[in-house]
């Protein structure tokens, strides 16, 4: 299958990280397992040709004789440090010693290197790294594995020494039997079997975490190296002999084809090689980027109608959406319905209603999107490198478009210069993957920063309601939410509340906006962005109301989960709540939710009444992650999370006019400098003994809130649309 | 042809006299540590330094470079030893590491006119270079790191 001809060379991942190696010569020991849906399986090369069409697979782990551990790591790498704590998690239980393990990145075969899950009904499998997932769908299965592989140690040790299993125990790589005998795990791999069947492990064997060697422990990432010595390998950095450079130009207006183009008069620029015709847009190839660039530019396309032509993305947020939301005939889906909203409001003492808008925001991960795709000379296999959030899903995908079956697909995973949602899907790859297939070289496709934005995904906007209802004693008892939007499954996310506030009568609806023809996409906690900001501002509207301090309203009025009443109590205490801040400056605080992790988050925020600008001083966070398996990346996750949020809170706004993205680079779609960093980040977790949730997008979605109940603590105003951007600070200012 | 001098050794490319330093550094001379961010001077991932003064390679025009002295991030150290490197990596600063390089080159130029800058003077300096993922105060603490243990 593949060969390492050259790509070593060019794909070498830095420090202490190596291509995968293949179980074919490979000496010592190897454990090919499947973590498929019936847990964690030994594979024979039969059963491994049934999953994936070859024997010459990947191992999970390798222990060589020199006592250097391989194992296979499946968290597809963005900065989320996934790469190291995934594989972690398999030598804590295999009781190896990290300073021999080397990481390897997983072949894009999910159904040997996906974790599982329930999907519609069905236990799927999938590597696909988002939603923060590598860490909490990994946790189990890894260790699981790890475990396996130990005990098989122990009983080649075991026999060896002609001793029971139950006699021998491990320390880092190496098994200790009965008076004191000593075999590394290098030296049981020179001589050991493994057995057809892999040996079970119950949950009750594996390690406690007090036993944690590794989890737990802060250790450096194994990417971090590279990433300052710049010998980081991205895809943007592959270089292949007789390689040629391309660039895509889609329609300004979203979803247009093109229909003509000038070719002939591209033919006479130098270096120009030529053309091909993609669904959505014209790729223009020449022998080197400048020549690309010059192409891009005399480069005139004659575009077909489409549906997002006439969209005006201000226009429908400011009157449709509104109108549409309060019209009873507009599409809705229920969320959440509990108890009897009616009554609770009908009976109430007291209600309140607010409306929030949140503009459309775009990833703009640091690495412009681009692939590298190699066809060979007899055109039946399509050799692929990309950073990519979802490996198995684009591999296929790429397959799909080519005609191909996935086999026929070489892939490889390369670092990401930011991920965010965005490369989830990899339509920039399949257009690298056709432009090869159709010149018949190997292409370097780079769509420029304006064309990420101009052909971008965005994290929807959307217009919500929100009202609630308080008892006699001041208890919220009703809870009503509807968001409207047009983005397929992007909309819900973080709009239910019961895990923080389990309100007796609650309904939460999604409705429809109708299609505009823009592309939508997940884009770090995406729904939750706009959700929890409306949710948190909402609540802190209305402890004002009551003239309550916002953190005693939420610990006294609402009905608060333990989870909910800890993170809070933590923040209070963190941040000091209590004490009085230098002058012109103020707290706000919200609630943050996202994938089965709760935190609470404090903003310390100013502002310059003139100009309109918010700073954000100092924010504390504290975060119920369950197990944190590496505290210190996740640490700065939570950090990046914060800085991300904020960036979307403070400035970033896609606008959409005629069908076509207004905004074409940093310029005009401004992200968060280091001017504009709060000075101070205190981010702490909890420390909870339950199993890890995920950390990755936790920071961001209550930054928005706390940042807005800042401002009114501040200046008794309200900000009702994010971004909070000086000229709505303004108008706020004169409300 | 131009010719100048990379990270100490003498090159040369052959290219229309326009084109961009960035572009000739990553795919002629094939020094990837530069990345591309923008390509219109507004993020700072592709900065280099020419004659010690970090710029942005993107907006150079290569033929201005004619003779001069070119450092990336390959020729800041042998082996991360350069004392920002080992800061940012003694602070685990990148996330997705695309704009680091950059980072580095930038703050590089800082340390050497100014050994001992404040948190203010380092933040000016450091403005017009964009970390997507957030890692500001990572990279602040990293350059008083470096700048404390030189
Ligand atoms: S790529 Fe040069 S400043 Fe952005
Ligand atoms: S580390 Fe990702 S952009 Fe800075």
């Amino acid at each position: 299958m593949t060969t390492m001809t050259s790509l070593e060379k060019v794909t070498s991942l830095g420090n202490k990280v190596s291509r995968r190696g293949f179980l074919k010569g490979a000496g010592g020991l190897t454990f090919a397992v499947s973590l498929g849906a019936g847990g964690v399986q030994f594979l024979t090369p039969k059963q491994a040709k049934a999953l994936v069409g070859h024997t010459d697979m990947s191992a999970w782990v390798r222990i060589s004789p020199d006592n250097t551990i391989t194992i296979l790591s499946a968290g597809a790498e963005m900065g989320q440090g996934s790469m190291t704590s995934v594989p972690l998690m398999l030598a804590e239980e295999l009781d190896a010693d990290w300073n021999l393990v080397h990481l390897e990145f997983a072949p894009a075969d999910p159904k040997i290197y996906g974790y599982t899950r329930k999907r519609r009904g069905r236990m799927t499998t999938s590597m696909a790294i988002v939603g923060s997932r590598a860490v909490m769908m990994y946790y189990k299965p890894m260790r699981m594995a790890g475990a396996q592989v130990r005990k098989v140690l122990m009983q080649n040790a075991a026999k060896k020494w002609g001793v029971p299993v139950s006699q021998v125990r491990t320390e880092p790589s190496v098994v200790i039997g009965p008076g004191g005998k000593r075999l590394t795990y290098g030296e049981i791999a020179g001589f050991a079997k493994v057995p057809a069947i892999l040996p079970k492990v119950s949950a009750s064997e594996l390690k406690k975490p007090r036993d944690f060697r590794l989890i737990g422990k802060s250790l450096p990432r194994r990417d971090i190296v590279g990433k300052v010595d710049g010998s980081a390998k991205f895809s943007i950095d592959v270089m292949l002999p007789g390689m040629v450079y391309a660039s895509t130009v889609h329609s300004p207006v979203q979803g247009a084809k093109p229909l003509s183009w000038n070719e002939a008069k591209l033919k006479k620029l130098k270096g120009f090689i030529g053309t091909v015709k993609l669904k959505q847009g014209i790729a223009v190839i020449a022998d080197n980027f400048e020549h690309v660039l010059a192409a891009r530019n005399d480069l005139e396309v004659k575009w077909s109608k489409a549906r997002a032509e006439g969209y005006n993305s201000e226009e429908a947020l400011e009157k449709d959406y509104p109108k549409k939301s309060a019209d009873p005939k507009t599409k809705a889906k229920k969320i959440e319905a509990r108890g009897d909203v009616d009554k609770a409001f009908a009976s109430a003492a007291k209600t309140y209603a607010a409306d929030y808008r949140c503009d459309y925001g775009y990833h703009a991960q640091m690495e412009p999107l681009n692939a590298v795709a190699r066809i060979n000379g007899a055109g039946n296999r399509m050799e692929i490198w990309e950073g990519t959030q979802a490996p198995g899903r684009s591999r296929s995908g790429i397959a799909k478009a080519l005609g191909f079956k996935t086999g026929q697909v070489i892939h490889h995973q390369m670092y990401m210069g930011g991920g965010f949602g965005r490369r989830s899907r990899t339509d920039y790859t399949i257009e690298a993957a056709l432009i090869s297939q159709e010149i018949k070289r190997p292409v370097k496709m780079i769509w420029t920063r304006e064309e990420d934005i101009n052909y971008g995904m965005f994290r929807p906007q959307t217009f919500q309601h929100l009202e609630a209802a308080l008892d006699g004693s001041g208890k919220l008892v009703g809870w009503k939410h509807s968001v409207i939007g047009d983005g397929r499954r992007l909309l819900t996310g973080g709009a239910k509340i019961k895990k923080y506030y389990k309100v007796p009568n609650q309904l939460i609806v999604e409705q429809k906006a109708g299609k505009h023809g823009i592309r939508t996409k997940h884009w770090r906690a995406v729904a939750h962005v706009f959700n929890v900001y409306a949710i948190e501002a909402l609540i802190d509207e209305v402890a004002a109301a009551q003239g309550m301090d916002p953190l005693e309203f939420r610990l006294k009025n609402l009905p608060l989960t333990a989870k909910a009443r800890r993170v809070l109590t933590k923040v209070a205490q963190m941040s000091d709540w209590k004490k009085k801040r230098p002058k012109g400056r103020a707290l706000g605080l919200s609630m943050t939710e996202r994938s089965g992790s709760l935190g609470a988050e404090v903003a310390e925020v100013s502002v310059d009444r003139k100009t309109g600008k918010i700073r954000v001083h100092k924010v504390w966070a504290a975060m119920d992650g369950g197990i944190i398996v590496q505290p210190e990346a996740a640490l700065h996750n939570v950090e990046s999370g914060i800085i991300y949020g904020l960036s979307s809170v403070l400035k970033e706004r896609a606008t959409i006019k005629g069908g076509a993205v207004e905004q074409s680079n940093f310029h005009d779609y401004e992200v968060l400098r280091m001017a504009d960093a709060p000075e101070e980040l205190h981010v702490e977790f909890l420390d909870r003994p339950t199993k890890p949730t995920g950390i990755g997008e936790l920071g961001n979605p209550g930054i928005g809130a706390a940042v807005a109940n800042g401002f009114h603590a501040l200046t008794g105003k309200r900000l009702y649309h994010m971004p909070f951007t000086p000229e709505r600070v303004r108008a706020a200012l004169k409300s | 042809m131009v010719a100048f001098t990379l990270n100490g050794k003498r090159v040369s490319v052959k290219t229309e006299p326009a084109t961009p330093l960035l572009w000739a550094i990553r795919e002629h001379l094939k020094l990837t540590g530069t990345k591309y961010g923008c390509g219109a001077g507004l993020c700072g991932a592709c900065t280099v330094h020419v004659n010690g003064k970090a710029v942005k390679s993107c907006q150079i025009e290569i033929s201005s470079v004619q003779g001069a002295r070119v450092l990336t991030i390959e020729g800041l150290s042998n082996g991360a030893t350069h004392p920002l490197q080992k800061a940012f990596i003694a602070e685990q600063v990148p996330q997705c590491g695309y704009c680091q390089s950059g980072q580095i080159m930038k703050a590089a130029e800082l340390l050497a006119k100014n050994p001992k800058p404040s948190r203010d003077q380092i933040v000016a300096h450091m403005n017009g270079n964009i970390c997507r993922c957030g890692t500001y105060n990572r990279i602040v603490a990293a350059i008083q790191r470096a700048s404390k243990e030189g």
